[in-house]
């Protein structure tokens, strides 16, 4: 009768390198395979593997997706925390596991635990710490202990210059929102069976919807400490365990989980927030449309965030996809900015426009910076006014015209961004100029501003009039 | 109840083992051993050799391995095993 066997909550094999493998690609003796062993164990007698979201870390244990037949997110160093914090606010069914190392969870990602812990968030955190940065090579965590030899401590972890080890569990214990918190060790087979009860504990309390649960492992990595798997294992109770006392911290009892959660909003409500204006309902899309991926760039102030959020504006109107992605430099005024948006008629999958079939570019630097980019065939809007040189580029269609020159005559400068939109529309079509004039005083915040957009409208209409795209 | 102390085993798949001895340092009864034999992965894997088992699973634990180590107990009806 089989007593012991391989959690169900792995899959038969990891496909991580070729089909049919079977072990994992941790070094021998590493304690990260225990704990993953514990944390499928605990998923099967818990009965819960359809419903765990399980986040993996940038660390050795990186690649715990090919192990673990959950669902998997692999996060940004250090931000699982906050990763898990979308999940339990999206997903009310999810069990949210972040697996996190101490570089990654005590260094880069301090900020992410701390403040998901003290927001009490119904998730689990398992820390395995072994007081290194093992995926790569061995340099000194937060968690290194005083006279720990590593890469970058190769005289010793020193107190003055390098900080104290810091540890989590006590700081955790600082905070008054985590319902459970503990420190569990993997020096004998006897203490990670010891540990087993723990893991399965701070699920449970998810479940339970009790709320943060935090469990410590201390955890050996042989390899960059230099010993064998078996010297490792008792390092970490001859070592590691005097500085990182292994005891319970706290076992509450209160239901916290459910306080924290966020009323969900249902679909339609939603869709109700996004939509420009309640009461004009978008029409049925047109779906001859190419897909547009447009790169209006700039500097700060001169308008091009609005106008991406116009166009979408404009877009969602034709009951199209749209996406608008704004991109600033690190100053509020003078710095460059670029909106990048994206306009389909099919899902769209990243808001990201790397190579534009469409660069309206108002300043000189937009057009140094985008014009390679364009694909052959894309069009490139130059905004005279401020670009002197002519578009380099032969086997693309270019369209010149002086916007802020125009919006002066507008009577106000900051209309620069509604010229070129309105002709970007003459030109491409997308959509009419009527439905522009619609959307602007729905979309504008000052709305006295309003009229004077939309003469900028009747501006553009009447230049494009004279000033017809040039077929080449 | 010796009869049932027989019966136990383990059994170490050759092709999942990393040979890290953390199972041999488990045993309490030294039932495993490291072999002489290379696997695929290029290590000198454990072998189960000694039938005083307990079935007590800490080498089960302390095997890093996800499926290296699988522990059968003796079915408890005596005599059979
Ligand atoms: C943003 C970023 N910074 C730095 C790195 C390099 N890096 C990769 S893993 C790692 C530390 C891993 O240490 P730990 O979290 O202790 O996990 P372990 O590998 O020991 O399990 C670092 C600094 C990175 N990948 N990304
Ligand atoms: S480097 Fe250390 S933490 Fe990483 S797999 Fe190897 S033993 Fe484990
Ligand atoms: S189950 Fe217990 S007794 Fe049997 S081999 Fe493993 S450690 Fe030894
Ligand atoms: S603990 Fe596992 S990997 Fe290590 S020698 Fe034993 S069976 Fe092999």
């Amino acid at each position: 009768m089989v007593q012991y066997s391989k959690p169900r909550s792995f899959y038969d094999t990891f496909e991580r390198k070729g089909e049919g493998q079977i072990s994992t690609h941790y070094c021998p003796g590493c304690g990260h395979g225990n704990a993953h062993k514990l944390i499928a164990e605990a998923i099967d007698t818990l009965g819960i593997q359809d419903r765990v979201v399980f986040l993996s870390p940038v660390g050795c244990s990186v690649f715990a997706y090919y192990y673990f037949d959950t669902g998997n997110i692999q996060c940004a160093h250090g931000r699982a925390p906050s990763v898990g914090t979308g999940v339990r606010k999206t997903l009310d069914d999810a069990i949210v596991i972040s697996y996190q190392g101490d570089g990654d969870l005590a260094g880069i990602g301090m900020a992410s635990i701390v403040h998901a812990a003290n927001r009490g968030e119904n998730i689990t955190v398992f820390f395995v710490n072994n007081a290194i940065y093992g995926m790569t090579g061995g340099q000194m965590a937060p968690t290194t202990l005083i006279d720990q030899k590593t890469q970058t401590t190769p005289l010793g972890r020193n107190l003055q210059r390098d900080g104290n080890p810091i540890g989590m569990c006590e700081l955790m214990d600082s905070l008054e929102t985590p319902v459970y918190i503990e420190r569990v060790t993997f020096s004998s087979p006897a203490k990670i069976m010891k540990a087993r009860k723990v893991v399965r504990k701070a699920l449970q309390n998810q479940i339970d919807k009790k709320g943060f649960s935090f469990v410590e492992i201390l955890s050996p990595c042989p390899v960059n400490w230099k010993m064998s798997p078996t010297d490792a294992r008792r390092w970490v109770s001859e070592s590691l365990e005097p500085i990182f006392p292994v005891k319970n911290f706290r076992d509450l009892d209160d239901v916290r989980g459910e306080s924290a959660k966020l009323p969900l909003m249902e679909g339609n409500r939603l869709l109700d927030y996004l939509k420009p204006e309640k009461h004009i309902s978008p029409e049925a899309p047109n779906e001859t449309v190419v897909d547009q991926q447009v790169k209006i760039a700039g500097f700060g102030g001169q308008g091009v965030m609005s106008a991406g959020v116009l166009l979408s504006n404009c877009v969602i109107q034709k009951g199209l996809n749209t996406t608008w992605l704004p991109s600033y430099g690190p100053e509020m005024r003078g710095g460059t900015a670029y909106a990048s948006v994206k306009v389909s008629t099919q899902p769209i999958g990243s808001p990201v426009v790397d190579f534009p079939n469409v660069l309206i570019a108002m300043n000189g630097p937009s057009l140094e910076a985008f014009e390679e980019k364009v694909p052959a065939g894309g069009l490139i809007m130059v905004n005279t006014s401020l670009i002197s040189r002519k578009v380099q580029r032969k086997d693309v269609r270019t369209y010149y015209l002086p916007a802020t020159e125009l919006a002066k005559d507008v009577g106000l400068i900051a209309t620069a961004n509604i010229i070129v939109l309105s002709i970007y529309f003459l030109i491409s079509e997308v959509v009419d100029l009527d439905t522009f004039r619609k959307v602007i005083p729905l979309s504008l915040k000052k709305k006295q501003l309003a009229e004077m957009n939309l003469q900028a409208v009747d501006k553009a209409e009447v230049y494009f009039s004279e000033h017809p795209l040039e077929q080449s | 109840m010796a009869q049932t102390s027989e019966g136990n085993y383990i059994v170490i798949n050759p092709d999942e083992c990393k040979g890290c001895r953390l199972c041999i340092e488990a045993c309490p009864f030294q039932c495993i051993v490291i072999g002489s034999d290379i696997n695929s992965l290029g290590y000198q894997y454990a072998k189960f050799e000694k039938p005083d088992c307990t079935a007590c699973g800490l080498c089960f634990y302390a095997c890093p391995e996800p499926g290296a180590i699988t522990v059968y107990k003796a079915e408890k009806t005596g005599g059979k095993a």
